[in-house]
C-alpha cells in the first residue's frame, strides 16, 4: 500500500506541476479497446482501472461514455487506468451479459471489485475522479453524518495527528473532487474529514455558514492537549480547489512562529513563496521572550493569511528606527520592507488582512518623512495624540526633578515690592508653572543662579504668574517668560535675548554697570579699553565700545546714550566727554565724535569717526560694528547674521579650521566682493548640529572641510565647492564667479514648504453631527424646534455604548475581559499611554 | 394766564431746574455699586440713586432667614485670585484686596446682615458716586438731537427734584413680590412679612406656596415645631445640583425633601395656584378648596355651604385644615415707575418677571437704557448665573465696556500677541478666567487673527448673543477669522429630571471630549464673523452657529486644563489645523537646523530664535528630548573627513541605536488579551 501511496503522491506532485505550468497534451492514457478476456488477464494486483463494458455493436456513444472518457487523462495521474472493454455479441458473462451492467462502471483493484457506478453517478470528469477517489480512499477519507462522528475522530487524534474537515454539498462536485485529489496528496499525514450534511456545517462554524457552498477547516489536533477543549481551527478562507487547499496545508504545515537572524531582505519562507506576506515582530535581547509570545498569538491570528518571523535584532544590524516594532515584507518583488510603530496586536492583523490600510500607512509614512526627514521622527495618522512638541515633550519627561532653585527668591503680591528695594539689582523671571516654555527657562535660570552665586549686588528672584496673575498684568507681563531687571529708581530692563544660561548670565552681569559707562579720567578710559575697568567686568571678555564726544557734540551724545539703553546688557559700552577727548581720539587717529572698538581684550583699537546721529543709525551701526568679517556660526550668533539677509560662503569644518583656510578665507571676506555674502564657518565639533546640516545637504556627511555657497534667503540652492581645488582666495572668486554666471548645478536646495501642521486635529464638528442632528449645516433651525428625543444620557454615551455593541470583537476573550473588568479599564482611560490604546471612549467617574 | 403758567413750569421742568449726569443708575444694589465702580474708574460723570439710606437695602430684609446661598469659599488651595473668584459667589469686582468677601465672613454660607456692611464699605471705601433717600419714582424721555442715543432720560424722585442723563442704568433689583389672587387669597401671608420666629409655629400645620428656595428657607425654619408643612406649586421641584442652575433649590435648603421622601409627615404637591381657593372655618383652620366649587355659591351663606374636595373625593390630597397659608413666590421687576414711551415690556413666557433686554444687556425699547443686575437675568434664565452677583459683576462689566466704545470712543480692551502665544492665552484664560466659568454659555473670550495669522488679539469677556455686531460693539475689527472661547456643560447632561450621577458620566480621553458632561471649555473657529441671521438661525440651545471647526478640551475633575498631553496638544493640534500652520515649540537647536536647510522657518523660530530670543534649553532637557526622538544628537556621529559616503547606513543606525528609546513589547497587549 504505501509504496502504491508514494507513487500516488510523486503523481499528485507531477500533476500540480502540470496544473501549473503546461497543459499536457491530451493523447496519453486514453482507453484501451479490449475485450473482456484480455482485460480480465491484464489487470495487475494492486492497480486500479476504472472499466465499461460496451456491445461491440454500438448503437452510437452514450453521453456519459464521453465523460468516462475525457476522465481517463485525469484518473491516469493517480495511476487508474480506463478501459473500454468491448463485449462480443455472445458473451453472457457476468460484466457483458447483463443489460443492466452495461449501465454500470466498474472499478477495480487488481482484480478485485471495489465499487460499481451506476452511470448517472459519473456525470462529468469531476464527478468520475470524485467518485473513484472516494472509493480507493475509502480509510484516508472517513465520511461521517452526525456531530458524535465527528467529534469522535477528533478525540482520537488529539495529540497524535491533526484533521482536515470538509463540507461539500454535495458528492461528485468540482469541490469534492478538490479534497479527493487533495486527500490522495495529504491522505497519510493528516485525517480527513468529509460529510455533505448541512446541520454538521452549522455546528462546526460560527457564523451561520452558506451551506450551498463548500467549506475546509484545518484542526490542529495534533497540538491539542487539553481532551475537553475542541482542537484549534483555521478555515480555508477562498474556494474550495485543489490549488487552495495544496496552499493551506502547505501553509498548516510550516512552522508557526519562525525565527530569523539574518536581513529580512534576504529571508525567504514558505508564506513568501505562496504569495503572502510576511510579518516580522522585531524583537531584543531583553523582551525576547515576551515578544516569541506576542509572536505566537500574532501568527494564530494570521494563520493562512501570513508569515509570522521573529526577528532578534541584536543578532541583525537593522538600518531602522529603533521604535520600529514590527516589519513587513510582501511578496511582490521590488516592495521595500515596511518599518511600522505599531501598538497592538490588533493592528498587525489590521494591517495584514486589510491591503489598503498598509498602503495608507506607507503612503502617510512616505508623506511624513519628506516632511520631517531632519526629526527622523515616523508617526503615522493615528498618533494624534502623541507629543510631538520637543520642549514640551522634554520639560514634562523632565518634571519629577527638583530644581536647584534655592539661590532663587521667590516672589509673590506680597514680598514683590519689598523684595525690590533690598538689593542694588533685582532679576525677576516670570514664568508660569503650567508653561513648557517658560519651564525650560526656569531651568536655564536656575544654572545661572548657580553661576552668580555670591555675585554682589545681583538678587535672582522670580514670579510664578499662574499663582499671581495680578502682579504679572500690573508688572506689564503678557508672555511667558519674561525677564526684567529692576534698579532702584530707573524703569526695569525686560531682557530680549537668547534664553541660555551663558547669555541671561552675561547680560545679568553686565547690567550691574551704566550703558554706558561715563568715564571719568584718562586712566579709566584706557583701563576700559584694555578691559580692566570697571573690575566687575574684568572677566567679561567682548568686544568693548567707547564713544569719545567733544563738548560740542551734544547731539551725537545724546544718541549714543540713548542706544546705550537700547543695547544694555548686549554690549558693553562706555563714553568719555571730557576736556581730553580730542586728545584720546587722536590716539587712535579719529576726532570725535568717534567711536573706539576694542576687539579681544584691548589688543587692537579700531576708531570710527561717527557721522550718523540719530538713535537708530547708532544702533544699526553699533551691531553692525560688533558682528565679525569671518565670524564662526554658532547657534547663538546666527541670527545676526541671517539679518543680514546675504548669501553664506560657509566652511565647514571638523575642529578648528587650519590656518592657510582661514587666512584665505579672511582675505576674500575682506576683499571688494564681501559686502555681497557673509563669509563664515562651523566648527563641527562645537555645533554638531551642522553635521544633521550637511545630511540635509548631501544626505551623507562629505569629506571636510567643505565650502558651501547657500543662497538661504533667495532661492534656497546649495552649491559645493569642488572638493579636489584647494581653498584659496583665487579659486573661491573663480567659483563664485562661475556661480553667478549659472554655470554650476546646485548639490542641493532648501525646502521652501510652508510649516503646515503636523498632524490632523480631532474632528469634533464631524463626530457630533450625527448625534446632533440641528447642528448639520443644512438642517433647517426651526424645523428642529422639537429636539430629537435623546435617551436621559448624553447623546456621548450612547454613541460609545452602541459602538461596544456593534463593534465585531474578533477574539471572544477581548470582549469578556471588557465586560469583567470595565471599572479598572476606566482607571486606565485617565492614563491612556499606560494601557492599550483603546478605541472606544474611556470614561473614569470613579477617579 | 393759565396756559402761561403752564408753559412756564414746563420751561422750568425742561430747563434749570434738572441736575445732568451722563450716567444715571437707579439703585445701589450689588448691580449698581459694581456700575458705578467701573465707571469711576473709568472717570466719567455718573450718579446712583438710592431709595435707602444705605446701599443693598433689599438684603436689609432678605433673605428673611438671614442665610445666603452664595458661596463664600476661604480656601481653594491656590493663590491665583482671579481663580479664587470663581468659588467667591458674593465679591464684587475692584482693585482694592480689602473688599474681597473672605475679608467680612469667614461662613461658608454669609449671614445677609454682612452683604450690607460689604456693599456699606465698597461703596465708601471707593467712594463712589451714591445719592441715598432718593426714591426715583418717574422715568420718561426727552427727545433731543443731540442726546447720545437721540433723547435724554428724565427721572423725577419723590420730592418732585429731576434729573437728566443721557444714559439709564437700571439696577433696581427685583422686589416687587409675585402675588397670585384666588378667592380666600387674604388668608395668606407673605414671605416678606411672615414670622421668622419658629415658636409662632409651634404646633401648627403649615401650607407654603411656592417652590424655590425662599419657600424651602421658610419650610426648613419651621420644619421642627409644626405639625406638618404641605407645598405647592405649580411646577415640581428643580435641584441645583442636577440643573446647574444656582436659582433652583439649593441642597442647604432641601430639609423638606428629605423629610417628604422619608414619610415623616411633610409634603410636596404639585397643581395650579389660580385653581385654588382658601376658605376659612369658625375655628379659624383653613380649607383647601378648588375655585369652581365657589363659582356658583354664595359665599355669605358659610362655610357649611361650600364643597370642599374631599366632599367628593374622601382621600383629597389636602383635606387636612391648615393653621397658616404662607406665599413665597419670588419677586419680579417693578414696571410702574417707567413712562409709556419707553416701552419697557415684560419678557414672555416664564421670564415674564423681567423687563425686555437684548443680549446686550440693553433694552428692547429704549436705546440707551441698560438693565443691570439680576434683572438682567432674562438673557440666561435657568441657564448660567446673570441673575446673581457672581455671574452679574461680570456682564455688568461687559456693559461698561459696550458703553466705553459707543460713547468714548473707548475700543473694548485686548491684547496683541504674536501667535506662538495662542495656545498658551487661551490655557490661561481657561484655567483662571472667573467671568467665563461663572456667566458659561453667556460671555467668551473672543480671538481674532490678524492677517496672515502672524499675530492675534484677545478680547475678554465678551457677550456672546452679540458676536455678530462684534466689530461695531467693540471697535476691534475681525476681518481675518475668529475663534470663541466659552465654557459649557455637555447637552442635556443637565435638567430637571436627569440623573446626573450615572455610571460612567465622566469622559477621561481627549479624543472623546465632545461627549464632556461637566463644565469644559469649547473653541469655536469662525473663518467670517457670524452675521445677525447666522445668529438668529442657530441651532436651538447652541449659543452661537455652526462654526468652521470646534473643539472641546475634555472636561477634568479638577478644573486643571494644563495637562500638556491630554488638554494642551489636542488643542493645538486644532489651532494647527484652523490657521494651517505649526505652532510646536522647538529648541534653538532645531531652529538653527531649519534656518539652514528650510527657506521658511515655523512661528516659534521666526518669533524666537530669528529675533535673537531663542530657547536654548538645558542639558537635561536636550538628552530628554534626544530620548523622546523629537531631537536628534549629532555628537556622536564619527566624522573622521576620510569616511567613504556608502557608510552612511552605519553611521545611521548608530544614531537610531543612540537614541535609546524603550522598546515597547506587544506583550502587555497580548496579555491583556488573554485574561
Amino acid at each position: 500500500m504505501s509504496a502504491q501511496k508514494d507513487r500516488w503522491v510523486s503523481a499528485l506532485l507531477f500533476l500540480l506541476f502540470c496544473a501549473s505550468s503546461i497543459p499536457r497534451s491530451g493523447s496519453v492514457g486514453l482507453q484501451q479497446e479490449l475485450s473482456p478476456q484480455h482485460y480480465f488477464s491484464g489487470l495487475e494486483a494492486g492497480k486500479a482501472s476504472l472499466a465499461f463494458f460496451t456491445p461491440s455493436v454500438s448503437p452510437g456513444a452514450q453521453p456519459f461514455l464521453e465523460q468516462i472518457e475525457s476522465s481517463a487523462e485525469a484518473l491516469q495521474d493517480y495511476g487508474i487506468s480506463v478501459v473500454k472493454v468491448n463485449c462480443p455479441k455472445e458473451d453472457v458473462s457476468r460484466y457483458c451479459g447483463k443489460e443492466n451492467a452495461l449501465r454500470k462502471v466498474f472499478l477495480f483493484r487488481g482484480k478485485q471489485l471495489i465499487r460499481e457506478f451506476p452511470t448517472d453517478a459519473l456525470f462529468d470528469v469531476n464527478s468520475v475522479v470524485a467518485n473513484v477517489l472516494f472509493a480507493l480512499l475509502f480509510n484516508e477519507v472517513k465520511y461521517v453524518e452526525t456531530l458524535a462522528d465527528l467529534e469522535n475522530i477528533e478525540n482520537v487524534l488529539k495529540g497524535k495527528s491533526n484533521m482536515v474537515f470538509a463540507y461539500v454539498p454535495a458528492i461528485g462536485t468540482a469541490e469534492h473532487r478538490a479534497v479527493m485529489e487533495a486527500a490522495f496528496v495529504y491522505g497519510t499525514i493528516h485525517q480527513f474529514v468529509l460529510t455533505t450534511e448541512a446541520a454538521l456545517l452549522k455546528a462546526t462554524s460560527h457564523d451561520g455558514p452558506d451551506v450551498s457552498s463548500a467549506w475546509l477547516l484545518f484542526c490542529h489536533c495534533q497540538l491539542a492537549t487539553d481532551p475537553a477543549q475542541p482542537c484549534r481551527r483555521t478555515a480555508l478562507g477562498q474556494p474550495l480547489t485543489l490549488l487552495n487547499i495544496h496552499r493551506h496545508l502547505k501553509l498548516m504545515g510550516a512552522p508557526l512562529v519562525t525565527e530569523v537572524a539574518e536581513d529580512p531582505e534576504k529571508v525567504s519562507t514558505v508564506h513568501l513563496q505562496l504569495g503572502l506576506p510576511l510579518v516580522f515582530i522585531l524583537s531584543q535581547k531583553e523582551t525576547y521572550e515576551a515578544d516569541r509570545r506576542t509572536a505566537e498569538f500574532v501568527a494564530w491570528q494570521l494563520l493562512g493569511k501570513a508569515g509570522v518571523a521573529l526577528l532578534s535584532r541584536d543578532l541583525v544590524d537593522l538600518n531602522v528606527l529603533h521604535r520600529s516594532n514590527v516589519a513587513l515584507k510582501t511578496p511582490d518583488e521590488g516592495m521595500p520592507i515596511q518599518y511600522l510603530v505599531l501598538e497592538d496586536t490588533d493592528e498587525v492583523v489590521t494591517l495584514v488582512e486589510d491591503k489598503n490600510k498598509v498602503k495608507q500607512i506607507q503612503e502617510d509614512e512616505q508623506q511624513e518623512e519628506e516632511e520631517e526627514e531632519e526629526d527622523e521622527d515616523e508617526k503615522e495618522n493615528d498618533n494624534q495624540d502623541i507629543q510631538d512638541d520637543q520642549v514640551l515633550e522634554a520639560v514634562s519627561r523632565d518634571k519629577k526633578r527638583e530644581l536647584p532653585l534655592e539661590q532663587v527668591l521667590v516672589l509673590t503680591e506680597e514680598n514683590f515690592h519689598s523684595s525690590l528695594s533690598e538689593s542694588a539689582q533685582t532679576v525677576v523671571l516670570f514664568y508660569a508653572s503650567w508653561e513648557a516654555v517658560s519651564l525650560a527657562v526656569l531651568r536655564s535660570y536656575s544654572e545661572v543662579a548657580s553661576h552668580l552665586k555670591g555675585t554682589p549686588g545681583v538678587l535672582l528672584s522670580r514670579v510664578n504668574c499662574w499663582d499671581w496673575p495680578g502682579l504679572c498684568s500690573q508688572e506689564n507681563v503678557t508672555q511667558f517668560p519674561t525677564m526684567k531687571i529692576y534698579k532702584e529708581g530707573q524703569q526695569p530692563v525686560t531682557y530680549d535675548g537668547m534664553w541660555g544660561t551663558e547669555e541671561l548670565s552675561s547680560f545679568i552681569l553686565l547690567s550691574r554697570v551704566p550703558c554706558p559707562l561715563k568715564l571719568a579720567t584718562m586712566d579709566e578710559a584706557e583701563g576700559y579699553l584694555r578691559g580692566e575697568f570697571p573690575s566687575e567686568l574684568s572677566s567679561h571678555h567682548h568686544t568693548s565700545l567707547l564713544g569719545v564726544f567733544s563738548t560740542a557734540s551734544s547731539q551725537a551724545r545724546e544718541a549714543f546714550e540713548e542706544a546705550g539703553n537700547i543695547l544694555s546688557g548686549h554690549v558693553r559700552m562706555g563714553m568719555y566727554f571730557e576736556d581730553d577727548a580730542l586728545a584720546l581720539s587722536q590716539k587712535y587717529s579719529v576726532s570725535p565724535p568717534a567711536l573706539l572698538l576694542a576687539r579681544s581684550g584691548g589688543r587692537s583699537v579700531e576708531g570710527i569717526t561717527l557721522s550718523k546721529h540719530s538713535v537708530q543709525d547708532m544702533v544699526q551701526m553699533i551691531r553692525c560694528e560688533l558682528l565679525d568679517i569671518f565670524p564662526e556660526i554658532t547657534m547663538p550668533n546666527l541670527p545676526q547674521y541671517l539679518q543680514l539677509r546675504k548669501p553664506f560662503l560657509i566652511l565647514f569644518s571638523a575642529g578648528d579650521i587650519n590656518q592657510m583656510e582661514s587666512k584665505e578665507m579672511l582675505k576674500l571676506a575682506r576683499g571688494r566682493t564681501h559686502q555681497a555674502f557673509v563669509a563664515c564657518w562651523l566648527n563641527l565639533k562645537k555645533t554638531p548640529v551642522g553635521h544633521g546640516i550637511l545630511r540635509k545637504y548631501f544626505s551623507t556627511t562629505p569629506s571636510l572641510p567643505v565650502l558651501l555657497w547657500v543662497n538661504l534667503h533667495s532661492g534656497g540652492q546649495v552649491f559645493k565647492f569642488p572638493p579636489e581645488q584647494s581653498i584659496t582666495e583665487m579659486n573661491i572668486l573663480s567659483w563664485l564667479e562661475k556661480l553667478q554666471a549659472g554655470l554650476e548645478i546646485p548639490s542641493s536646495t532648501l525646502s521652501e514648504e510652508d510649516w503646515k501642521p503636523p498632524l490632523p486635529a480631532y474632528d469634533f464638528l464631524q463626530m457630533m453631527e450625527p448625534s446632533v442632528p440641528e447642528l448639520s449645516p443644512h438642517a433647517s433651525p426651526h424645523s428642529g424646534d422639537t429636539l430629537v428625543p435623546h435617551p436621559p444620557k448624553s447623546p456621548g454615551g450612547d454613541t460609545a455604548r452602541g459602538d461596544t455593541a456593534t463593534q465585531e470583537e474578533p477574539s471572544r476573550e477581548r470582549s469578556t475581559a471588557e465586560e469583567v473588568g470595565s471599572p479598572g479599564r476606566d482607571l486606565r482611560g485617565t492614563a491612556p499611554r499606560l494601557a492599550a490604546r483603546d478605541k472606544q471612549g474611556k470614561r473614569h467617574s470613579e477617579l | 394766564l393759565g396756559l402761561a403758567l403752564y408753559a412756564g413750569s414746563l420751561c422750568a421742568v425742561s430747563g434749570a431746574t434738572f441736575l445732568y449726569h451722563d450716567y444715571c443708575i437707579i439703585g445701589a444694589g450689588p448691580a449698581g455699586l459694581q456700575a458705578a465702580y467701573f465707571l469711576q474708574q473709568a472717570g466719567r460723570d455718573y450718579v446712583v440713586f438710592e431709595r435707602s439710606h444705605a446701599p443693598g437695602s433689599f438684603f436689609a430684609l432678605y433673605p428673611r432667614h438671614r442665610k445666603l446661598i452664595s458661596i463664600n469659599k476661604q480656601y481653594t488651595g491656590k493663590s491665583n485670585s482671579e481663580f479664587n473668584l470663581r468659588h467667591d459667589w458674593n465679591s464684587l469686582l475692584s482693585h482694592d484686596r480689602r473688599l474681597l468677601f473672605r475679608h467680612y465672613s469667614r461662613d461658608f454660607f454669609p449671614n445677609a446682615d454682612t452683604m450690607v456692611r460689604y456693599l456699606e464699605d465698597f461703596a465708601s471705601l471707593l467712594k463712589l458716586q451714591v445719592q441715598y433717600n432718593v426714591a426715583i419714582i418717574h422715568v420718561t424721555l426727552e427727545k433731543n438731537e443731540q442726546a447720545w442715543n437721540g433723547h435724554y432720560f428724565l427721572l423725577t424722585d419723590q420730592d418732585r427734584k429731576n434729573y437728566k442723563c443721557s444714559s439709564l442704568l437700571v439696577a433696581a433689583g427685583m422686589w416687587v413680590p409675585n402675588v397670585v389672587n384666588f378667592p380666600g387669597s387674604e388668608y395668606v401671608e407673605g414671605y416678606e412679612t411672615v414670622s421668622i420666629n419658629p415658636e409662632d409655629f409651634a404646633g401648627q400645620t403649615v401650607l407654603i406656596l411656592g417652590r424655590g428656595n425662599s419657600a424651602f428657607e421658610t419650610a426648613e425654619n419651621i420644619l421642627g415645631v409644626t405639625n406638618f408643612i404641605h407645598m405647592v406649586s405649580r411646577s415640581r421641584v428643580r435641584l441645583s445640583w442636577a440643573t446647574h442652575y444656582v436659582g433652583d433649590l439649593r441642597a442647604i435648603n432641601n430639609g423638606l425633601l428629605d423629610t417628604y421622601q422619608l414619610k415623616s409627615l411633610d409634603g410636596l404637591l404639585e397643581g395650579n395656584l389660580e385653581d385654588l381657593a382658601i376658605i376659612k372655618d369658625k375655628k379659624g383652620k383653613l380649607h383647601i378648596t378648588l375655585g369652581f366649587y365657589l363659582e356658583n355659591r354664595n359665599i355669605s351663606a358659610g362655610i357649611d355651604s361650600i364643597t370642599l374636595p374631599q366632599d367628593e373625593l374622601d382621600n383629597f390630597a389636602t383635606r387636612a385644615p391648615y393653621d397658616r397659608v404662607i406665599r413665597c413666590l419670588g419677586w419680579k421687576f417693578d414696571f410702574s415707575i417707567y413712562n409709556r414711551s419707553l416701552r419697557m415690556m415684560p419678557g414672555k413666557g416664564n421670564i415674564k418677571k423681567y423687563p425686555q433686554i437684548k443680549p446686550s444687556y440693553e433694552s428692547r425699547g429704549t436705546r440707551g437704557l441698560f438693565i443691570l443686575g439680576t434683572a438682567s437675568h432674562s438673557v440666561d434664565f435657568r441657564k448660567s448665573a446673570g441673575g446673581f452677583i457672581h455671574g452679574f459683576r461680570y456682564t455688568t462689566r461687559a456693559v461698561h465696556r459696550l458703553l466705553e466704545n459707543r460713547h468714548h470712543g473707548v475700543p473694548w480692551p485686548s491684547t496683541v500677541y504674536p501667535i506662538t502665544q495662542l495656545t498658551n492665552s487661551i490655557i490661561k484664560r481657561v484655567n483662571e478666567a472667573s467671568g467665563l466659568y461663572q456667566m458659561f454659555g453667556v460671555l467668551a473670550d473672543i480671538i481674532l487673527l490678524r492677517e496672515n495669522a502672524t499675530a492675534f488679539e484677545y478680547l475678554e469677556e465678551y457677550p456672546v448673543g452679540v458676536l455678530a455686531e462684534l466689530e461695531m460693539q467693540t471697535g476691534r475689527k475681525a476681518r481675518n477669522g475668529l475663534f470663541v472661547i466659552i465654557m459649557e456643560y455637555g447637552r442635556n447632561f443637565s435638567g430637571a429630571d436627569k440623573d446626573v450621577f450615572y455610571y460612567n458620566r465622566a469622559v477621561g480621553e481627549a479624543q472623546h471630549a465632545w461627549q464632556s458632561n461637566f463644565l469644559h471649555p469649547v473653541i469655536y473657529y469662525y473663518k467670517h464673523l457670524p452675521t445677525e441671521r447666522e445668529m438668529k438661525l442657530r441651532p436651538p440651545d447652541w449659543p452661537l452657529p455652526r462654526p468652521d471647526a470646534i473643539h472641546h478640551i475634555v472636561e477634568d475633575f479638577l478644573t486643571d486644563w494644563t495637562a500638556p498631553n491630554a488638554h494642551i496638544l489636542p488643542l493645538r493640534r486644532f489651532l494647527e489645523n484652523c490657521l494651517s500652520t505649526d505652532l510646536r515649540s522647538f529648541f534653538a537647536e532645531s531652529c538653527f537646523l531649519f534656518a539652514f536647510t528650510h527657506q521658511k522657518l515655523p512661528p516659534f523660530c521666526q518669533q524666537g530664535y530669528l529675533r535673537m530670543q531663542g530657547l536654548v534649553g538645558s542639558q537635561e532637557l536636550w538628552h530628554h528630548a534626544v530620548q523622546a526622538g523629537l531631537l536628534q544628537d549629532y555628537t556622536l556621529t564619527d566624522f573622521s573627513g576620510d569616511r567613504p559616503p556608502d557608510s552612511h547606513d552605519g553611521s545611521q543606525e548608530q544614531l537610531m541605536r543612540d537614541h535609546a528609546i524603550p522598546v515597547r513589547p506587544l506583550q502587555h497587549l497580548v496579555n491583556a488579551k488573554d485574561e
